[in-house]
């Protein structure tokens, strides 16, 4: 097991070269990061020559390439090379807009999976019934909604309960610009209200749309389980109903969820771009939609790299995960 | 259809003339079967017929519409009435017309993204999974390097690069093309992956090695032997592609990288009207409410092919 841990991470190092030189490539071929500062009004040929020499844009391509991979070994992301925002550490930006990601997205995961295989069980095991058809339902309209409509409905809605609130004399409760931040404090209760107000319409957003992937793939796979022969097999030997569903089918129905969901979480590092544009929240969608809008290929290269740890990470939980439930799986 | 399920329908059916003695009921091909359980599936049923009468819309519905979307001159923001069902915009344009064309800009959108990410991620995956070795390795570390690389990175290369956009017609040409073939070209990863699986366990059969024995090309043995047998994956997988790309191409015209002015799309449509939600809502609503349509269409679409390929799924009461 430890050995191949090691092995697939060892594999994917040749990976993260070929994908970085290869993202370097691709920010290369959107243009000239400098193109829009050197059009926004005359600039004098030293201005400019200046401006090349600091971001190290009058060198050729490899040699820049060279220089970004021996500096990040090193622990040096690189900066930030348009002149309106220039010399700004790529790290700092980056972990400061991951922390923004982690907060919004680990609570909207956990809700929507643990409401997701909940509901997909429940489903599978009372087929046709009304509960079945009702979340089937649901499930699929969410599942036929572009997010950001949901999300700017929610926006909206929000901004009317916050006026009703108002209307009634109450505090203004839903906050639909960014993340808790500064003057957030004061007692356990005002606290309590702020955070909800700050979270409830992002995490919502997020949860509808993973909720019916989630629900609708457990119930697939629970009624495939549920159906199979070594099911049957423990219900004739006598086997409680609770026990054959839950022991028999629950358990194995779990391994194509795993997959899934470790998968999604792991690409949901690179942020809610969505979901994070509509309320304001500072994170790694904002970040990697910002650094491409002014052809940043620092902050390109570094988001790239921090994302595909978690995605190579993540795949390889996935992968021992499904070892685990499945034991006929042998990972070496 | 009859061609693509023939290898497996062959295989059990009895002579002609000798069996219908032993028969007592009816034998049916496999796609008649399919068919049968397909529209015994309500909900199926509904999606298909919605998504017909939306495709006749999108693609005629001009031919009997009064109005053109270049008519410009109605009184602006009208709310939907008897002349106008969806209103008029902020520029006096009435709403049908519009619709009418964004409806055609996302489907042909939609139904080019599922045909390119199904051939593409039908034919990696089963030459990964039938050749196996250096070649299986080579194209699914592609697919790895491309799950790693941001994909909106691709998205802004392809609207932002001179060079990409002269080769579809400068700034002004077939945007909606560039959209199209992005989303295609991101879009193959999963299919094949699935392919590639199934091919693995596939190509082992007997008949595969009966058919290699008998001295089949790889391409004859792939194509016509291997391949036949997962084309009930494909085609749900091409028919949830339809609904994919639509909400894709939404998403991706929000955040800026999507189909741009003149061509257009509901999801652009959307997005120009996102302020009017409160004021104006019919001017968001309309354009989501038939994108909800056309997914909804599709998805039910996918679902009912799945369960009459696959009725396995449905638990025969005990």
């Amino acid at each position: 097991m430890f050995r191949y841990i090691i092995r697939r991470l060892l594999i994917s190092i040749p990976l993260l070269i070929v994908a970085s030189f290869l993202c370097f490539g691709l920010v290369n071929a959107m243009g000239d990061p400098l193109g829009e500062w050197k059009l926004q009004k005359p600039r004098t040929p030293a201005e400019i020559a200046a401006a090349y020499e600091r971001t190290g844009y009058n060198k050729p391509f490899m040699e820049r390439y060279v220089d970004w991979a021996g500096d990040f070994v090193t622990g040096d992301w690189g900066e930030s090379v348009n002149p309106g925002n220039a010399g700004k550490p790529v790290k700092d930006d980056l972990v400061k807009a991951f922390g923004v990601t982690l907060r919004l997205i680990l609570g909207a995961e956990l809700i929507a999976l643990l409401l997701g295989i909940a509901v997909g069980v429940i489903g599978a095991v009372r087929q046709y019934s009304i509960f079945d058809y009702t979340a089937t339902g649901i499930s699929f309209a969410m599942f036929s909604m572009p997010l950001f409509c949901v999300a700017l409905v929610l926006k909206a809605g929000g901004i009317e309960l916050n006026n009703w609130l108002e209307s009634i004399g109450a505090d203004r409760w839903i906050i639909t610009a960014g993340p808790p931040g500064d003057g957030f404090g004061g007692s356990f209760g005002e606290q309590v209200f702020q955070y909800s107000g700050a979270y409830i319409l992002p995490t919502i957003s997020l949860v509808v749309i993973q909720f019916a992937l989630y629900s609708r793939f457990q119930r697939a796979s629970m009624l495939e389980t549920l159906n199979a022969d070594y099911v049957r097999t423990a219900q004739a030997k006598g086997i409680s109903e609770a026990r054959s569903i839950f022991r028999h089918a629950f358990r194995n129905a779990l391994i194509p969820i795993i997959t899934v969901s470790s998968l999604n979480i792991g690409a949901g590092f690179g942020g809610a771009v969505i979901t994070e544009t509509v309320f304001s929240w500072s994170g790694m969608g904002k970040f990697i939609v910002d650094a491409i809008t002014d052809i940043e290929p620092y902050q390109v290269l570094g988001f790239m790299m921090l994302t595909a740890v978690f995605i190579i990470v993540f795949n390889l939980i996935a992968d021992i995960l499904y070892a685990f439930l499945d034991p006929r799986i042998r990972l070496d | 259809m009859t061609e693509i399920g023939s290898p497996v329908a062959q295989a059990p059916a009895p002579q002609k003339g000798e069996a219908s003695t032993f028969d007592t009921t009816t034998a049916r091909k496999q796609w008649q079967v399919i068919l049968r359980r397909f529209t015994r599936h309500k909900a199926a049923l509904v999606g298909l017929v919605l998504f017909v009468v939306l495709v006749l819309f999108a693609f005629f519905g001009s031919l009997f519409w009064e109005y053109s979307y270049t008519d410009l001159g109605f009184k602006r923001y009208l709310p939907p009435s008897a002349d106008h069902p969806f209103g008029t915009d902020r520029l006096g344009g009435d709403m049908v017309a519009l619709i009418i064309r964004g409806t055609q800009f996302s489907l042909q959108i939609a139904i080019v993204v599922a045909v390119l990410s199904t051939v593409i991620g039908v034919v990696l995956g089963a030459i990964a999974g039938y050749m196996r070795g250096w070649v299986d390795t080579l194209i699914s570390r592609f697919i790895d390097l491309l799950l790693v690389i941001p994909s909106l990175i691709i998205a802004a290369v392809l609207v932002r690069n001179s060079f990409v956009v002269s080769v579809a017609g400068g700034s002004g040409g077939s945007n909606w093309l560039i959209v199209a073939l992005y989303l295609g070209l991101i879009g193959w990863l999963s299919i094949a992956r699935v392919i590639r699986g199934m091919v693995l366990s596939l190509r082992e059969k007997e008949f595969v090695e009966a058919a290699r024995a008998l001295g089949a090309s790889t391409f004859r043995i792939v194509f016509r032997h291997i391949l036949p047998n997962t084309v009930d994956v494909i085609i749900v997988n091409a028919t949830l592609a339809i609904a994919q790309a639509v909400l894709l191409e939404a998403a991706l015209s929000f955040i800026g990288l999507g189909v741009q002015s003149p061509d257009t799309s509901l999801g652009l449509m959307i997005s120009l009207n996102k302020n009017e939600l409160t004021l104006h809502p019919w001017l968001f609503l309309t354009p989501f409410v038939f994108i909800v349509l056309i997914s909804l269409a599709v998805n039910f679409i996918g679902d009912g092919l799945r369960d009459a390929f696959d009725p396995r799924q449905k638990r025969v009461k005990a």
